[in-house]
């Protein structure tokens, strides 16, 4: 029976795939569960931040943050934070073609890009298309400390004060829940604050310790570098649920091929018996 | 009984610690600060170094390197870093960024090619939908 053998060989490898995408979809599963407990761990420090510099917005400082100011836009900046592995479904390029279509968009009004790309997949692709990429950071694992991250949002910080870029946007996934994850590509800087609904009834300020603006720099520094660390941790969970699900695909497409693949292996099993029964009928007749 | 304040200890990382307190001692950049209930506005820097926060017989210590702490008159807010900062070494980190790029990139120009990039993606994303659309006839 050389077609059933050939056939046996074939389930077998897609047995052994299948093997390994299910066991992807689970490592994925319980990676995502801790990814989400870091995303919600992460979220107070922002909030707060948020706070305190909502405050600040409102009390009228001495001294007016450059990073709360609009100016005019001659070139902007993008932080886009992509996964370092692939196997995430469309997870990856759904991101990359919101930030291309948002780059494009600013290209139009005449500003360019300087870009700075966090994961390797975001790097394999700005090595393929060009790009004035200006930082990277990879390998962050699974659990990213901020102290990771300083660098990469230094230099754009840097190139914020200097006047080089005149607008920051982030670009990365939210995780919206295990089926569902949206590119989003949000501004930094300068900071959008809501407006006061109305005019405080009375002005107050902080005491600062030492300088307004030093103290003002460190704030602004640290609220940036929470943003840009929320979206690494969120674009982690989005990864690892976008991974789970593919391979879940994955893992019930093998179960299908292999369902089909026996069939023919049956069917093919059974015209040999069948063959031979006739055959040996067909030689008792014969006698 | 003395007044309370809310204390909430937070860094990126995670949340610290969230309570009431009738008294937080706490490293800042000028000096050791002791808050209580009604301080008047505040923002400072911190120093490492280790919070003290007293409430009623209880003493709970947080040790922070770094950081910043904002104070409400019954609201302190706490915003610890996780890093050791020092200017030198986050100029350090962000030339390593930039080395990275430079080393990972040096192939490419710098423009970007806006007509390849989007008919990479496209294509991308063709094929992503394809694998959909063979999945649901799969499926039926």
């Amino acid at each position: 029976m050389a077609v059933g053998k050939e056939i046996k060989t074939q389930i077998k490898s897609i047995q052994n795939t299948q093997k390994i995408t299910r066991a992807m979809e689970m490592v994925a599963a319980s990676k995502m569960r801790k990814a989400q407990s870091r995303m919600e761990a992460s979220k107070p420090y922002a909030a707060k931040m948020r706070n305190v510099i909502a405050h600040l917005a409102h009390a009228h400082p001495e001294y007016k943050h450059p990073y709360l100011l609009d100016r005019d836009v001659k070139k902007v900046g993008y932080i886009v934070i992509t996964s370092d592995r692939g196997l995430c479904g469309g997870l990856n390029t759904n991101l990359l073609k919101a930030a291309v279509a948002s780059m494009r968009d600013n290209k139009d009004k005449g500003f360019d890009a300087d870009i700075c790309v966090i994961g390797q997949k975001g790097i394999g692709f700005m090595n393929r298309v060009g790009g004035n990429v200006t930082a990277t950071v990879t390998q962050l694992g699974d659990a990213p400390g901020i102290n990771d991250l300083i660098g990469t949002v230094k230099v754009m910080l840097d190139a914020y004060n200097n006047g080089e870029i005149d607008r920051l946007y982030l670009v990365s996934n939210e995780f919206v829940n295990t089926m569902t994850q949206s590119p989003q590509v949000e501004q930094l800087l300068p900071v959008a604050v809501e407006k006061p609904e109305k005019e405080l009834k009375h002005h107050w300020d902080y005491i600062y310790e030492p300088e307004a603006k030093e103290v003002l720099d460190a704030l602004m520094m640290r609220y940036i570098e929470s943003l840009v660390y929320q979206g690494v941790v969120e674009n982690i969970a989005s990864e690892q649920a976008a991974r789970m699900v593919a391979m879940k695909s994955a893992s019930d497409n093998a179960g299908d091929l292999i369902s089909d693949l026996k069939l023919v292996y049956n069917k093919a099993r059974q015209a040999a018996i069948t063959q031979e029964i006739s055959e040996i009928v067909a030689g008792a007749a014969a006698v | 009984m003395a007044m309370t304040f809310h204390v909430d200890v937070v860094s990126a990382e995670e949340a610290i610690f969230s309570g009431t307190a009738e008294m937080l001692f706490a490293p800042g950049a000028m000096g050791e600060l002791g808050i209580m209930a009604q301080h008047t506005p505040l923002l400072t820097s911190l120093k490492p170094g280790e919070l003290r926060i007293v409430s009623g017989d209880e003493e709970q210590y947080i040790y922070v390197s770094g950081g910043m702490l904002e104070v409400q008159p019954h609201v302190v807010t706490v915003l610890s870093d996780t890093a050791v900062r020092a200017k030198d070494i986050d100029e350090a980190a962000a030339l390593e960024a930039k080395e990275a790029a430079e080393k990972l990139l040096k192939e490419k120009g710098a423009e970007m090619d806006y007509a390849l990039a989007e008919a990479q993606l496209a294509e991308a994303v063709a094929q992503l939908q394809m694998i959909k659309r063979m999945k649901n006839v799969g499926n039926r």
